[in-house]
């Protein structure tokens, strides 16, 4: 099978065959010698040139992570058969960016108002949750479009807080 | 000694205590809020007890409930634990009115000490040394001029009833002082419905030192050793260990004995910490004594070799301290890292959800302290400390490296932990050094920034761990395409597979139940 693997904006192409137990493993065209075992659910042992891994998958809302031991890495595997595009993250571009909520908890006060300027990171609006004070920050400079919600009100998270552009 | 333990508290604390119950064979019982119907203790007590809401008032903090459940069930005592019920003198005075022990010290002893004028007030008159500063509420903004203008500025302006950061203000400038008055007045108000304030000096780049003392109902205090706890965010404690780097043998004695004269002044018993702030000539001032357990205590287990909670119970139950202070010896070097569902990325904000995964560190100097297991939801509704991992060695050098090894063992999926700080700070020249104090993890932090950027851009090439990261993933995908194969069809899933879906159906089971 091929996969198209990408690591923080690098490609890498993956050809692998399970056989009889024994993998043969291609990266970018170069044969690697190459042994993985699932050691139990979402554990991977990889040993890898004489080298052992023990390797964790993770997944966090939509970002798939693979752990080399304590290191991270956000991983997106595509099938390239697989007619399924991938559009890329919205998030970039300019525009309206809506600040949301990243967990349950209690709008405290907003620390700007409606049609005031705001910098990148700073803060917008604080949120209670788990007994602590948090701010939530503008992720760009620009102008604050609309409050969401009202000042005391319960949200969940992903709840649009306010809108900046 | 007790026929039936109540522990009047959740997450590791609650089994903390349980286990002591289980060593000294008394049996234990939980309460459990709504959201902790499954919690760890709930699982491990031989009692449990439903006692309402999600909501700390609710429950937790619910003192006419939990006293109606120790009466329903026959316990004769019940252990607080730290944070909700445990400084409250009102809920141990209703302790005793019902006859049932409060495993801690006297109403009267927490009410002296609950209110940090009162307490500052007759630490003076026992000749204990507090931060200049003054010892009754504010009456007014021009007596707090006065004040800060007799001592001399920077000063602090901090809330009698507070704790926690809340009602505090650092001032500057006599400018500033009638704005920062009003902030901190209406913030105390808020947090503790007390408005009341006292200003003391601001020292420099403190250290934050605090002092384990243990007094039985008898009369004996003995001080069992310093915990440096300078390592904080936002007035909150990240790592702890003993001894401290700064302490010697002499300033040990020194500090010890201004503990043991601090609790009996307040006529104290069980156990309670001294708290001191320690600047930079090594002077240490009185600022509060925390009249519980304190989350950070395994590491005095360790260094003493001694069973705090047992002690507590043990002395709660009328017996006397069973050594004297000649016998407290200090053996070795204990640090604690409390790890806590928070997201790095996202400023240190809670991030609550369910542990998928949940690999735990062992082996030799070791201890783990956890209220949490895989499939465990953490919820929005309390404290995000999941667990406590501490680290003994010979030495301070052998706490780092078996610590240091233990967080390369340890794993949680599915939340976002607070697990990189640590390697951070253990691995930092300072923290290794022993040149740290309140403002050390803010610098810390602040440095962070610039290394962050310089690691993502080397990133960009093609690394060992990468390539193995690159070739993994692909691997993953190759097992899920054949277990969802073999599932479709009759024959017997492979190991993968079968391991694959079996993850499956468990998140489901966990998802139903939670």
């Amino acid at each position: 099978m091929i996969y198209n693997v990408t690591i923080e904006g690098t490609e890498y192409r993956l050809e692998l065959d399970l056989a009889a137990g024994k993998w043969r493993c291609l990266l970018d065209g170069s044969e690697v010698e190459m042994d993985a075992v699932l050691a139990r659910p979402d554990v991977l042992s990889v040993v890898m040139e004489g080298n052992s891994y023990e390797i964790k998958r993770e997944r966090i809302e939509a970002d798939l992570r693979i752990w080399v031991g304590d290191r991270p890495y956000t991983v997106e595997v595509r099938d390239p058969r697989s007619l399924r595009g991938r559009k890329l993250r919205a998030d970039h571009g300019n525009g309206a960016r809506h600040l949301v909520a990243p967990m349950p908890g209690k709008v405290v006060r907003f620390l700007v108002g409606e049609n005031s300027a705001v910098e990148a990171g700073q803060g917008v609006v604080v949120v209670e949750a788990m007994k602590m004070q948090n701010e939530i920050k503008s992720p760009k400079r620009g102008i604050v479009l609309k409050l969401a919600v009202a000042e005391g009100a319960a949200v969940n998270a992903g709840d649009v807080l306010a809108i900046v552009e | 000694m007790f026929k039936k333990i109540l522990i009047a508290n959740r997450g590791e604390i609650a089994v903390r205590v349980i286990r002591a119950c289980r060593e000294l064979e008394i049996p234990s019982v939980a309460v459990y809020s709504d959201a902790d119907r499954v919690a760890l203790h709930v699982l491990k007590a031989d009692e449990a007890y439903p006692i309402g809401g999600a909501a700390a008032a609710e429950s937790y903090l619910n003192l006419e409930k939990i006293l109606n459940v120790a009466k329903r069930c026959g316990a004769d005592a019940i252990h607080p634990g730290y944070g909700f019920l445990s400084e409250n003198a009102k809920f141990a005075q209703a302790c005793a009115d019902a006859r049932i022990k409060f495993i801690g010290p006297s109403p009267p002893s927490m009410e002296m000490l609950g209110s940090k004028t009162r307490a500052r007030q007759e630490m003076e008159k026992a000749g204990v040394p507090v931060v200049p500063g003054t010892s009754r509420g504010l009456e007014s903004v021009q007596q707090a001029k006065d004040v800060a203008a007799k001592i001399g500025y920077p000063v602090m302006l901090k809330a009698a009833a507070g704790g926690g950061g809340k009602g505090m203000r650092r001032v500057g400038a006599a400018k500033e002082l009638q704005a920062a008055l009003e902030a901190a007045q209406g913030e105390a108000q808020r947090a503790f419905g007390d408005g009341e304030l006292y200003l003391e000096k601001a020292i420099l780049n403190p250290r934050h030192i605090e002092m384990q003392v243990l007094a039985d109902e008898h009369g004996n205090t003995v001080y069992l050793g310093e915990r440096e706890c300078s390592i904080q965010r936002r007035h909150q404690k990240v790592l702890e260990e003993a001894p401290s780097p700064l302490v010697d043998l002499d300033m040990r004695r020194r500090m010890g004995e201004v503990a043991v004269r601090v609790a009996k002044a307040a006529r104290y018993w069980n156990a309670g910490t001294i708290e001191f702030l320690v600047d930079q000539e090594k002077n240490f001032y009185f600022l509060e004594m925390n009249t519980r357990l304190q989350v950070e205590h395994p590491v005095t287990e360790l260094i003493t070799g001694l069973d705090l909670v047992e002690l507590q119970i043990r002395i709660a139950a009328g017996e006397r301290l069973p050594f004297r202070q000649e016998d407290v010896l200090i053996r070795g070097h204990a640090i604690e890292c409390r790890i806590y569902a928070e997201d790095p990325d996202n400023n240190y904000f809670p991030s609550p959800g369910t542990i998928t995964m949940l690999l735990t560190p062992a082996g030799p100097g070791i201890r783990l302290d956890s209220g949490v297991y895989e499939g465990w939801t953490v919820s929005i509704d309390y404290d995000p400390l999941l667990a406590k991992l501490v680290g003994y060695g010979q030495d301070r050098a052998q706490a780092v490296s078996r610590l240091v090894r233990a967080l390369e063992e340890l794993f949680v999926a599915g939340i976002k932990t607070n697990v990189g700080l640590f390697r951070r700070i253990l691995g930092d020249g300072d923290f290794r050094s022993g040149k740290i104090d309140t403002g050390y993890l803010e610098r810390l932090l602040g440095a962070e920034v610039g290394c962050e950027v310089a690691s993502t851009e080397r990133g960009g090439g093609k690394s060992e761990a990468a390539n193995v990261a690159a070739v993994a993933a692909a691997v993953f995908a190759v097992l899920d395409a054949t277990s969802k194969a073999s599932s479709n069809g009759s024959g017997p899933a492979d190991a993968g597979a079968g391991a694959g879906a079996s993850s499956w159906k468990r998140t489901a089971r966990v998802e139903g139940l939670m």
